[in-house]
Parts: structure tokens; C-alpha cells; sequence
């Protein structure tokens, strides 16, 4: 029953769907159908191979594979709704099929929970205040919801202050909530971010690569000034140095490093140290 | 207050940013790159009975539109005071101006005129829509080409593309918009401001100048008092960086029409730069291979020796033979036994009359076989040679290597193994 449902849907779809292995690391487009590795066989080259007839065919092995951003589950097999490259990575504990993604391109941000974005405050309204994050609506942040906050001490939070916190309500049909305390109740990072700095916008792949561990951006800046920078995941970085001079040239480097290879990039990091 | 005096970019205050201008493969078809902020015009012609009040001229006809992807903030129906505002602008400065010949649009006084339409899409904002605008709209009339049309009496001929060349507009000059950022009440003074220039500034003043030094439309918007020098000083400015502007312009029609002539590649394609985005690059990180030899060299000195093989078969008696020492046992350890795979293949065998070499491994469960009298598998038993005829009950312990590769199908089903990976 399965094979015929397969049969069909892929006549529907009008190309052979691929498997994912063998798209890994290559472009994918929005509409494309990708297999799991336990269906490979079940499809065969041509799917007129005939399969060895088992007693229980219900007994294959279900391996939990994670659907990340830009694939969709269609069926039992993988709908691609963005471009980009495929990315696997494998379980680290041994239990799954490990997790698949698409890279992609992005500047306009979707709020997720769970991110950590940079907000700019444009709002406040009784208890609430309202944050642009970049996304459809302004999401809300409860003044309680800083370290050390009760309702005599209230946090010192002024309009166009910037606030780097996390999502805890993020999804399409409701404005989005964030807080800028952890499950513990710690700060960890959050709050309102300092004076002075500069705050500018980025793609969203970009910040992804810089959040990456052992990014060789980050290291190299770090070794020019002494610097304090945040990133937000909806694509806004925030710099400060000691001089205005060095933070804006600091923008301009994150800025254009999406666009350099290494070796420009070194190149500039080298002649920038010299002088 | 310690005041930085700087743009965010690094520009002086004069300074436009980097002007790219490409063109598309049909005429009039272009994309203007002002730093980020991109234009894309496309100019497209067609016969229609004029205007009654202007029955020998022809129409222009302008628009520009802001796409949903320039900017998070356009929506479809969202950002109409602006886009008022831009197209007012626009067409006070090329139409009124009248850069280009209307009369010689008119075919049949009062019946057709040519009507020429100009479409600009935004494609990118990142500041200074107008400039752009203006840019991409006067290079794409005069990259356009219309079809050419002759009057004999009262016949029209309207010649396609293949019959006779596309004749261009008639453009008597390119005016071009310039514009001027007022901060903290026309204290500061900044030509082509960015997107966030942008959001902060008290007012615009846009020029719109030809190269003759003509002023076409002058425009300030946001209310900032601004004095007479200040105007005339920014009008000597614009004057400039017009003149650079239409320098550019022109190179950049001379390239493509070269390119054209000669058959060379042109279009989008061609000149529109790849950028690589490189986030998403895995970066391989750079390995020495510097001491690659020396290391490759020491590895295969301290290495031993590989062990002698023996090439030419060992014929023992007629229907025996050995090549080699054979491999080790992959077949893996017996659950019962603590007995180690030998080396060499120490299979044991029953040999039967038959000489049907049945190499099985160790022990306990033969099964439907004859129990075999198993000494031990140790190597250190010497190696019996059997006769075809003798007695089957001494026990070889090493088999021949050329038939050890039928073992597994032979296996019998009843033995019970782990199975283990092969080396």
C-alpha cells in the first residue's frame, strides 16, 4: 500500500524524487521531494525492483529524523520549501537519523523561539514594552521579566533602548513575547545593552556563520581591538569600541566579510593591524 | 561633546558612493547600482492616437515603483506619501524639462504618436531612491531604441527589428538629480545620504542639473530654512558631480554599444557582478605540507618489512596444494570458546575422500556433519599432509588459501557466531 501511495505521489510530483544522501552539500529548490535513506530501497531504481517478500512488513526499523528549516514532511518524505544547500549532521548520541536543513539567504527575519535577538524598544505601555525585532509585529517584553525585577523595582528601560533577549512565544499567528531572563531566572547575558556602540543590520546567514564555534572572523577581529559585540539572530549586530573611529571600521568589516574569501579578508585584518 | 565628524561608510561629505550601471540584452533595459541601492529601468514604446490639446507630440509616460523587496518597510498599499513624492520628482524633472524631443515621437499628426513609456522599479533601497530613479531613467531612454517608421503620403510603413535597425530617442540633454541632506538645521551638509542618513535628517534638497549647467528642477522638502548661499553652493556642487555623473553615463553607453557592434556577450549576465556569499563556505583550514616527504620517508623507514610471500603454489600431493599463508580468520569469535582466530587461516577441515574441502571453523556445533575429533587450533601443531587414501582422522590445521574464500557460503547454518567486522 505504501509502495502504490509512493508510485502515485511521485507521478503527481513529475520528478524522480532523490534521495537525500546524495544531495547533501549541493543547491536545493523549493518543490523538490528528497528520500530518507530507510525509503531508498523501497523505491529502487525505477521501482521495479522486486523487494525480498517479508512475513512483517511493518518491522522496518523507524529511524527519527529532525526536519529543520526550509524542509517540510511531506508524506514520508522531505519537501523542500527553501533554496539553498542541504545540510545533514549526524546524531551525537546514536538515537535518530540525525537532523537535515537548508542552508539558505535570508534578510527578513522570522521570530523563533528560543532565538536570541538584539530589539530596539519603541514603546511603553503600562507593564509592557513594545520591541521591534524586524519581524511582522513588534514583540512584547514584560518588565518583570529582567533579573531582580519585582513590582516596586522596576528595570530602568527607556524608549530606543536596546534589549538583547529571547523568545518564549514565537509563532505566525500571535505577536511574539521575549524575555530577558533564562529559565532560571538568571540575566546570562540579557538586558538592556549599553550606551554608545553602533547597532547595524546584516543577513541572517551571515550572523549564523558568525555564531558558528571557532569562527575565524571573530578571532581575528578580537585580536585587532579590544571590543564588546552582540549578535541578535534577527540579523542585528551591535559594536563598540574604544573610539568611534574603530567601531565603525568594525561594522564595515562584519558588513563586508559576507561577500571576501579568506584571503581578502586577511589581507585587510593585516593591513588594518599595521596601522 | 566629543564630535566624530564622519559618515558611516567612511565617505567625505561630498562624496557619492560607487555608480554601476549595467545593461540588459533588448534596448532599454538597464540596472543602475548606486552602493546598494538598486534601480531597474526598462523603457518600452507604442503607437496611439495623441492627446487632443497636443495632437503633434508624443507621450511620456513615467512611473516608478518601490518593490516589497527593496525595503522590510514597503508593503503593497503601505508607502503611498512617498511614492507620491518620488514620482512628482521625476516627472518635473524629465518631463518638464523636456529632454527629449516630442515632436519627433509624432508619426501621423493627430492620429499616432509614438507613446514612451518608462517603468522603474526599486529594487534595493538603501538610500537616495531619486538619484538613482533619475539615473537609471535617463540611461534607459537613451540606451532605447524604437522602431523605425516611414511616412509616404498616407501610407505608414512601421518596419520591425529585422527589416531596418531601431533608431534611438532624440535626447537633447540628461538632467540628473542630485541630492542634499540638511542636519540640525542646515548646520551639516551631506550629498547622497544612506538609508539611515536618511532617517535622521532635518530636510532633502534635490537639484536636477544637466550637464550645461542648467538647472531643470530644484525641490526642498522637510521644512529646514535653508539660506541663499547654502542653495547656491549646493547648485555648484551638484553642477560637479552632474558632470561626473553624465561622463559615466556616457562611457558606459560607448562600452555597451561596442560591445553590441563587435558580437560580443552583453546583457545582465555579463555585467552584473557575481557576488559569492561566502557564510556558508566550510573553510578548509590550511595544511603544511611542507615536511610531507620527510615525514612519508620516515614512516616507511621505521616500518617493518612486509612478510615474504610465497608466490608459487606448495603441490603437496595431486588435488593439494598451498599458495601463501591465507588470510585471518574474519569469521569472529565463538560465543563459547576463548579461543582467538589464528593467524594464516588455522581452519581446521575434516578431508574427505572426496576431496571436497568443507573448511569449516572451530568446534562444538557441527551439527548435521560427522562430529569431528577436535584436538585443538593452536598453530603450533605441525601440519599433516592426508593422502587421498588414508584415513580421514587426522586433523589438517591450515587449509589452502584459494578455496578459503568459499568458506562463509559454506558455513553451515547451525553454527552460531558473532559476526565481526572485516578487516
Amino acid at each position: 500500500m505504501a509502495e502504490a501511495a509512493s508510485v502515485a505521489a511521485e507521478s503527481l510530483a513529475g520528478s524522480r524524487a532523490r534521495a537525500a544522501r546524495t544531495v547533501l552539500g549541493q543547491v536545493v529548490l523549493p518543490g523538490e521531494e528528497l528520500l530518507l535513506p530507510e525509503q531508498e530501497d523501497a523505491e529502487g531504481p525505477g521501482g521495479a525492483v522486486e523487494r525480498p517478500l517479508s512475513l512483517n512488513a511493518g518491522a522496518r526499523s523507524r529511524v527519527r529524523v529532525v526536519c529543520g528549516p526550509g524542509l517540510r514532511r511531506c508524506g514520508d518524505r522531505l519537501l523542500v520549501t527553501k533554496c539553498g544547500r542541504l545540510r545533514h549532521k549526524e546524531p551525537g548520541s546514536g538515537s535518530g537519523g540525525g537532523v537535515y536543513w537548508v542552508d539558505s539567504q535570508q534578510k527578513r527575519y522570522v521570530p523563533v523561539k528560543g532565538d536570541h535577538v538584539i530589539g530596539i524598544v519603541t514603546a511603553k505601555s503600562g507593564d509592557i514594552f513594545k520591541v521591534d525585532v524586524g519581524g511582522s509585529e513588534p514583540a512584547s517584553l514584560s518588565y518583570l521579566s529582567f533579573e531582580g525585577a519585582t513590582k516596586r523595582n522596576r528595570p530602568n528601560v527607556q524608549v530606543g533602548d536596546l534589549i538583547y533577549g529571547q523568545f518564549v512565544v514565537a509563532n505566525k499567528d500571535m505577536e511574539p513575547e521575549m524575555v530577558c531572563i533564562d529559565s532560571c531566572g538568571r540575566a546570562n547575558g540579557m538586558g538592556v545593552i549599553g550606551q554608545d556602540g553602533l547597532l547595524f543590520k546584516v543577513t541572517l546567514g551571515l550572523i549564523r556563520k558568525l555564531l558558528a564555534p571557532d569562527c575565524e572572523i571573530i578571532q581575528e577581529v578580537g585580536k585587532l581591538y579590544p571590543l564588546e559585540i552582540v549578535f541578535g539572530m534577527n540579523g542585528r549586530i551591535w559594536v563598540k569600541a574604544k573610539t568611534i573611529q574603530q567601531t565603525l571600521i568594525l561594522a564595515n568589516i562584519l558588513e563586508a566579510c559576507e561577500h571576501m574569501t579568506s584571503d581578502q579578508r586577511k589581507q585587510i585584518f593585516s593591513r588594518l593591524a599595521e596601522s | 561633546m566629543n564630535l566624530c565628524l564622519q559618515r558611516l561608510d567612511g565617505r567625505q561629505t561630498y562624496d557619492y558612493r560607487n555608480i554601476r550601471i549595467s545593461f540588459g540584452t533588448d534596448y532599454g533595459c538597464c540596472i543602475v547600482e548606486l552602493g546598494k541601492t538598486r534601480v531597474l529601468g526598462q523603457v518600452s514604446c507604442e503607437l496611439v492616437s495623441p492627446k487632443l490639446n497636443r495632437a503633434t507630440e508624443g507621450i511620456l509616460f513615467f512611473n516608478l515603483e518601490l518593490s516589497q523587496m527593496a525595503a522590510p518597510a514597503f508593503e503593497p498599499g503601505r508607502q503611498s506619501d512617498l511614492l507620491v513624492k518620488l514620482n512628482r520628482l521625476l516627472e518635473r524633472c524629465l518631463r518638464n524639462s523636456k529632454c527629449i524631443d516630442t515632436e519627433s515621437l509624432c508619426v501621423v499628426a493627430g492620429e499616432k504618436v509614438w507613446q514612451i513609456r518608462v517603468d522603474l522599479h526599486l529594487l534595493n533601497h538603501d538610500g537616495n531612491i531619486i538619484d538613482a530613479a533619475s539615473i537609471a531613467a535617463i540611461v534607459a531612454l537613451c540606451h532605447f531604441r524604437r522602431p523605425d517608421v516611414s511616412v509616404q503620403g498616407d501610407e505608414v510603413t512601421l518596419y520591425t527589428p529585422e527589416e531596418r535597425d531601431p533608431v534611438p530617442l532624440s535626447i537633447h540633454h540628461m538632467p540628473i538629480c542630485v541630492s542634499f541632506a540638511f542636519f540640525q538645521q542646515g548646520t551639516y551638509l551631506l550629498v547622497d545620504p544612506n538609508e539611515r542618513e536618511e532617517c535622521v535628517m532635518d530636510g532633502l534638497l534635490v537639484i536636477a542639473m544637466n550637464k550645461h549647467r542648467e538647472i531643470c528642477t530644484i525641490q526642498s522638502s522637510g521644512g529646514i530654512m535653508l539660506l541663499k548661499d547654502q542653495v547656491l553652493r549646493c547648485s555648484k556642487i551638484a553642477g560637479v558631480k552632474v558632470a561626473e555623473i553624465t561622463e559615466l553615463i556616457l562611457k558606459a553607453l560607448e562600452n555597451d554599444q561596442k560591445v553590441r557592434k563587435e558580437g560580443g556577450k552583453f546583457g545582465f549576465a555579463e555585467s552584473i557582478a557575481n557576488q559569492r556569499i561566502t557564510a556558508f563556505k566550510m573553510e578548509k583550514a590550511p595544511i603544511d605540507t611542507s615536511d610531507v616527504e620527510e615525514k612519508a620517508e620516515e614512516i616507511i623507514a621505521e616500518a617493518e618489512p612486509p612478510s615474504e610471500v610465497v608466490s608459487t603454489p606448495v603441490l603437496w600431493t595431486p588435488g593439494t596444494a598451498q599458495i601463501g599463508e591465507g588470510v585471518e580468520n574474519s569469521w569472529g569469535d565463538l560465543e563459547d570458546s576463548e579461543k582467538e582466530d589464528d593467524e594464516g587461516g588455522g581452519d581446521e577441515a575434516i578431508i574427505l575422500d572426496s576431496i571436497k574441502m568443507d573448511t569449516g571453523v572451530e568446534v562444538s556445533d557441527i551439527g548435521s556433519q560427522d562430529a569431528p575429533i577436535i584436538l585443538s587450533d593452536s598453530e603450533e601443531e605441525e601440519m599433516i599432509i592426508l593422502e587421498p587414501d588414508k584415513n580421514p582422522k587426522k586433523i589438517r590445521t591450515q587449509t589452502t588459501s584459494a578455496k578459503q574464500e568459499k568458506a562463509p557460503s559454506k558455513k553451515p547454518v547451525k553454527r552460531r557466531k558473532k559476526k565481526r567486522a572485516a578487516n
